[in-house]
């Protein structure tokens, strides 16, 4: 029986595939935002000579990487790309404010299971949160994309990472993604997919931490079976018994300590214990890796009744309006803001280095983002680490890099 | 000759041209030209010649979808990159632009600075003390692509995808 990715492959390709088979596939959906709208936009019209896309209504458009405009040029170009969405009569424009494009697709239901999404952005990975077979793709294909409705791919074998057990104290989803990235490495699932199994137990939001983090291994796809969903689509991929996979890797949720990506590479990964005294300038929250609700949740929990060390910025940048508006309604945002942290806008923050938080050079970030590639977020001389939402709160607390159990209450109702 | 150019494993597209220097930012995408490696590698743009080539480790490309990073190469005349393994959608941005990739680890034979003349069709490094480096040709539906200068010539001309033929 087939893998997820040939599921859904097989689908779209209205033939029954095999990994390394070669195929042209129909796209339920295109994915394009600002940061590479402009460009797609000229190679779709001047160069392919397209006039219209080939489905207004199978492809969205969101302003979520320079949002709101940094600059004259930014603000141009993002006028410019909301005259074209009136102009080809596209209904789904996503504007400044209403998040990253990934979890906006889904809290749209755009996004669906089962369905072959294209993302201008590399971690358009992210849709197989909810067993979509996500990917990202260059501006040519994206236009190609848009103008025929078709790409072509490779299937891809499939490497399985399977969780065991559930989560310890103060250890997360991002904990288990960078501990995949610690084991395959930043090059260990090139051309392949990532399945997560064993994970059921997260929400959709926490999966996509893991959906995300599969393109940092180089994977094509990352993909969690929509097991326990209340989301439907063209197809429910499911878990075979029998299928093929390239490579298994376990991974015992209990043993797991809190992980860190250490600067300059996601793969350069250590147990937070074996680092020493590190100390941060800037805690910044967000991305579309961990800036969801439950990761505002969770640095909360942490940060309730307590204030920032003295010297440390902290900036929470959303990953939704949706995410904002219920850490709104439940006091989650109230207690961020009394710790003394600030909030952006819903979108990508400085996570591409272009505003809202770029660092200075010496500076040191923990970041719950998905890149801690040297100069990534400004400075080529400041330097990423990458860590959990509750690693960044406890972080916060101290200003130095902090296993968040030594900072948290124990009750119960405290989740990871 | 053209000129060889020497970069370790785990180049990222950050890296060739950080987010901050992206067409989005700038008014006129022509200023890409400039901004290639220009923290990583600051003396590349100023000296690199049309048919110049990259000769990296592995995971070459890696991170942002940014078609930019290849277009910047493109820009100033790279003839083609050799690595052992490229990341996914470089290669496929590279692809689509018309750079030849050869997959092939010349990290060890190759230094900094050498001067070696590139045969695409024979899939052939000769260099300038008459050693001569065998690349594994590449499939033919890169080649095509390569040979039409890119993704968007090719289906102007074919009409089809790569790939298709024999299905």
């Amino acid at each position: 029986m087939p893998t997820m990715s040939e599921q859904i492959l097989s689908r779209v390709a209205g033939r029954p595939v095999r990994a390394g088979d070669v195929v042209t596939a129909s796209v339920d959906l295109v994915m394009v935002h600002d940061s590479l709208a402009p460009g797609i936009i000229r190679i779709l019209h001047n160069e392919l000579g397209a006039e219209r896309v080939w489905d207004p209504q199978r492809v969205a458009v969101v302003i979520d990487h320079v949002a709101p405009a940094a600059s004259v040029q930014t603000a141009e170009k993002q006028q410019e790309v909301r005259r074209w969405v009136r102009a080809q009569g596209i209904p789904n424009l996503f504007d400044v404010g209403r998040g990253i494009s990934h979890p906006v697709l889904v809290e749209e239901g755009l996004a669906q299971p089962g369905m072959l999404i294209l993302g201008s952005d590399s971690h358009s990975t992210a849709y197989g949160c909810i067993g979509a077979f996500g990917t990202g793709m260059g501006s040519t294909d994206i236009a190609l994309a848009l103008a025929t409705g078709k790409t072509w791919l490779r299937v891809p074998e499939t490497i399985v990472v399977r969780a065991h057990g559930t989560f310890g104290f103060g250890v997360g989803p991002k904990d288990l993604a960078l501990r995949a990235a610690r084991i395959l490495r930043a090059d260990g699932a090139t051309y392949a997919a990532i399945e997560w199994h064993g994970v059921e137990h997260l929400s959709v939001m926490e999966r996509m931490t893991l959906a995300t983090l599969s393109i940092e291994m180089g994977a094509k796809a990352g993909i969690v079976p929509p097991t326990g969903l209340s989301v439907t689509g063209p197809l429910v991929p499911t878990v075979d018994a029998d299928a093929q996979y390239q490579k298994v890797v376990d991974i015992d949720l209990s043993q797991l300590e809190p992980q860190v990506s250490a600067p300059h590479y996601v793969d350069n990964v250590v147990d937070l214990s074996e680092l020493g005294h590190v100390a941060v300038d800037v805690v910044y929250l967000g991305t579309c890796t961990n800036g969801h609700y439950e990761d505002m949740a969770v640095a909360a929990q942490i940060l309730a009744g307590r204030r920032l060390a003295p010297g440390v910025r902290m900036i929470v940048v959303p990953a939704s309006a949706q995410a904002l508006q219920r850490a709104a309604a439940d006091g989650t945002l109230a207690t961020l803001l009394a710790a003394g942290a600030t909030i952006g806008t819903p979108g990508c923050g400085a996570c591409i280095g272009r505003h809202m938080g770029v660092l200075a050079p010496g500076e040191v970030c923990v970041f719950t983002g998905n890149r801690n590639f040297r100069g990534r977020m400004g400075s080529p001389e400041a330097q990423i680490y990458l860590v959990s939402p509750a690693v960044a709160a406890a972080t916060a607390l101290t200003g130095y890099l902090t296993d968040p159990r030594t900072v948290m209450d124990r009750s119960p109702a405290v989740a990871h | 000759m053209a000129r060889v150019w020497l970069f370790g494993p785990d180049v990222n597209t950050d890296q060739i041209v950080p987010g901050r220097y992206a067409p989005y930012m700038l008014k006129d995408e022509s200023e890409l030209r400039r901004y290639p490696f220009i923290e990583h590698r600051p003396d590349f743009a100023p000296n690199v010649r049309p048919g110049d080539i990259i000769v990296a480790g592995k995971n070459f490309g890696c991170g942002s979808s940014r078609e930019y990073a290849p277009l910047a190469l493109r820009m100033v005349g790279i003839g083609a990159i050799i690595a052992p393994l490229f990341a996914r959608i470089f290669f496929r941005n590279a692809l689509n632009l018309g750079i030849p990739c050869f997959t092939a680890d010349l990290t060890k034979e190759l230094a900094d600075g050498d001067e070696v003349e590139l045969d695409l069709e024979q899939s052939r490094i000769t260099t300038a003390d008459g050693r001569v480096i065998h690349l594994p040709p590449p499939p033919l539906f890169l080649r095509e692509v390569w040979a039409a200068g890119g993704i968007v010539p090719f289906y102007r001309q074919y009409g089809r995808f790569p790939g298709e033929v024999g299905q």
